[in-house]
């Protein structure tokens, strides 16, 4: 075998594996659009293109249970919480990421340990919290109970890009007599922009997709949010689950995601990485 | 949210270029620290410091969801006592309901002051020969106390501390002592020692092509990142259908192949069970596997590898001998992320195989103790018990491992 031979093996081993690799990933989702868009028994048989595309699975979605409402209840917990736990992380990001001061490492590594806490380690006493302040069975007990993971990881990562920020910038605000409240407000938020969209993205992706609390604390159809509703969606017959219904209302809340993500695939990308790559 | 390990570093990081140690202006600015820490601190208090202190305290009454009366301290009952059964205890009457059979007197026990008493008159009963009585539960689930035979064998001290046979009511208990316990800790640890291997493994092929300067790496990025940004949830779904015993289409594809002979229901079948909900796992969260490790990839500087290349050395050697070392910390930092979202797993598993005694995982198992059975107070003691090894876990692979959460900066 001759080495331009042995190189051009190599090379299509690679595009097969890469191939490999695109079919893995990619096949579920497709296969769960597929299946969405196949009516009555169409759904089990296998075809891999749908024969005829039907809509009645969408349909039915939002005739059968207030999937609308799940949407809509799954936006306000998101957007509620990841909004407060951003307005409380500025000014904490500032204090951690800018100022030396005694305890701070100390706290950093709190603010870590409880963003990567078991959820079901506080299920309890969250519960009993949730009762006590009449917030059960309501989005309020979402949006109090989902700060436990938001805000400290927008703390974490507002922290690192923080410390990122030119020093020459806040020295200049300093002599020119401005206080701290004054270099973040003025001289500090308009360069966080991208940062903070990206730390509110990812803040919201991982509210909208919580499952253990939103379970536990809501009770009723209504207020249920997106992944609750998609675990317990329940056909007419409770021998076989109405799996078209089921894919359809997968794909309906997955597409935005996923587009949002495509959109933003550099940002989100820097966004995990912007501790590790910078330095 | 295992999406902020890479992420991980300012804990080392100080502001530069402070003024001096103890100016005015230090000190103001230290000052405005705390301040702005303030909201942060009490809300992080209030939605995690209290609820992780209570659940704590929780675990040591005998609370119950929907209990009509007030929650009784127990100490460490929960957790493992050797003694009667403590489902029997009876709210209101304060002991365990006892009818003993020779006299027809119903009696309650209390085994605080292990006396017991007559239920009509509160009076304690000590009237009978207490030394050859035994007590047991009946089907209808009362203790009955019978008369023992002569030779009955003596292995434990009954409530009056005589030696009686007692092993049919007296058991070690709580969650320590529930085999089912131990057994979705072994699940949990089983699974996320697999899962987290394999998705190490891809995370790092994945990382690797995606480093490599070829075309159509753009198309690759975004295929990758399709799994990740699938909620959990509908990734469970996806997968429950894709693997449904007589519709899924992976038996269809595997009977195609020739690899199997017959449908296989996989994800009710006991020894296929916990093997397929790793298969959704590693789907989903590799692609964050390989973007970390990527990111560590593509810090490496290329003259290394230039000057190996003239020295003629393997690029397998030199993957082992350059690459995996320079790339651990990150590695490290990685794993430790995605261990911890592992040993948590719940949403998977409730959605793939629900109360499934073969995957139950320890969120799984507190959770059914808490809501499904509202025995609030054993499921806080197993949900203590799971912080417990979560956080010694982690304390020993950062100890142990030397984890740096600089990112290898």
């Amino acid at each position: 075998m001759t080495n331009r031979t042995k190189r051009r093996l190599w090379r299509v081993a690679f595009y097969v594996l890469v191939t490999i690799i695109i079919v893995y990933t990619v096949f579920p989702f497709y296969w769960a659009i597929v299946s969405s868009l196949k009516a009555g028994s169409a759904l089990f048989q296998v075809d891999f293109i749908p024969p005829e595309p039907a809509w009645d699975n969408y349909a039915s979605v939002f005739r059968e249970q207030p999937f609308a409402r799940n949407i809509l209840n799954s936006v306000i917990v998101a957007s509620v919480s990841v909004v407060l736990s951003l307005f409380l992380a500025v000014t904490a990001a500032y204090a951690l990421g800018r100022v030396k001061f005694k305890g701070r490492g100390a706290l950093l590594l709190i603010v870590l340990g409880v963003s990567m806490f078991p959820q079901v380690a506080v299920l309890s006493g969250m519960y009993e919290l949730v009762n006590a302040l009449g917030l059960y069975n309501t989005l309020g007990s979402l949006i109090l109970s989902y700060m436990i993971f938001t805000l400290p990881f927008t703390v974490w990562v507002l922290t690192t890009f923080m410390r990122d920020l030119p020093t020459e910038l806040e020295e200049a605000a300093t002599v020119d007599g401005a206080t701290p409240w004054q270099i973040i407000t003025k001289v500090f938020m308009p360069l966080m922009g991208p940062a903070l969209a990206t730390t509110g993205l990812l803040a919201f992706i991982a509210a909208w997709n919580e499952f253990l609390f939103a379970l536990t604390f809501i009770l009723s159809n209504d207020t249920r949010t997106v992944p609750v509703a998609i675990a317990l969606i329940t056909g007419g017959s409770q021998f076989e689950s109405p799996w078209g219904n089921i894919m359809a209302a997968s794909v309906i809340v997955t597409v935005p995601l996923i587009v949002l993500v495509l959109i933003f695939q550099r940002k989100i990308v820097s966004g995990l990485t912007a501790g590790a790559v910078k330095g | 949210m295992t999406d902020h390990a890479a992420t991980a570093s300012p804990v080392a990081a100080v502001g530069r270029a402070e003024p001096q140690r103890g100016s005015s202006l230090t000190r103001q600015r230290v000052r405005a620290a705390w301040t702005f820490l303030l909201p942060m601190i009490v809300v992080l208090s209030l939605v995690a410091g209290w609820p992780l202190l209570s659940t704590m305290y929780l675990s040591l009454t005998n609370a119950s969801l929907g209990g009509t009366t007030e929650a009784r301290f127990v100490g460490f009952e929960n957790y493992a006592f050797y003694g009667p059964n403590l489902q029997d205890w009876d709210d209101e009457l304060g002991g365990y309901f006892v009818y003993y059979e020779e006299t027809d007197a119903a009696l309650v026990y209390d085994p605080r002051s292990r006396n017991f008493f007559d239920l009509d008159t509160e009076e304690a009963v000590d009237s009978f020969d207490t030394s050859r009585t035994a007590p047991y539960i009946a089907d209808d689930g009362r203790w009955i106390l019978v008369p023992l035979d002569d030779g009955a064998a003596a292995t434990a001290l009954s409530p009056y501390g005589e030696e009686v046979d007692t092993s049919v009511v007296f058991s070690w208990q709580g969650v320590l002592a529930d085999a089912q316990w131990w057994r979705s800790v072994w699940n949990t640890i089983w699974f996320s020692f697999i899962s987290v291997t394999l998705e190490l493994i891809l995370g790092l092929v994945i990382a690797l092509i995606l480093n490599a300067n070829m075309p159509g790496r753009g198309l690759l990025r975004a295929a990758v990142l399709i799994p990740w940004a699938i909620p959990t949830i509908v990734s469970a779904q996806m997968w429950g259908w894709m693997l449904n015993d007589q519709y899924g289409v992976i038996n269809e594809i595997l009977l195609w192949a020739g690899l199997i002979s017959e449908r296989m229901a996989w994800t009710a079948n006991p020894s296929t069970a916990l093997p397929a909900v790793i298969a959704v796992d590693v789907w989903k969260t590799t692609p964050f596997m390989a973007l970390l490790i990527l990111a560590a990839l593509q810090l490496l500087p290329g003259e290394i590898y230039e000057a190996g290349k003239v020295d003629g050395i393997h690029p397998v050697r030199m993957f082992f001998k350059v690459t995996l070392p320079l790339i651990r910390p990150a590695v490290m930092v990685a794993v430790i992320f995605r261990a911890l979202d592992a040993l948590r797993i719940f949403d998977l598993i409730y959605v793939l195989t629900s109360n499934s005694r073969d995957t139950m995982s320890m969120s799984i198992y507190a959770r059914q103790q808490l809501v499904d059975f509202q025995n609030v107070g054993f499921g806080s003691a197993a949900s203590t018990v799971l912080f417990l090894i979560i956080a010694t876990f982690t304390v020993l692979y950062i100890v142990l491992g030397k984890v740096n959460f600089d990112g290898g900066r």
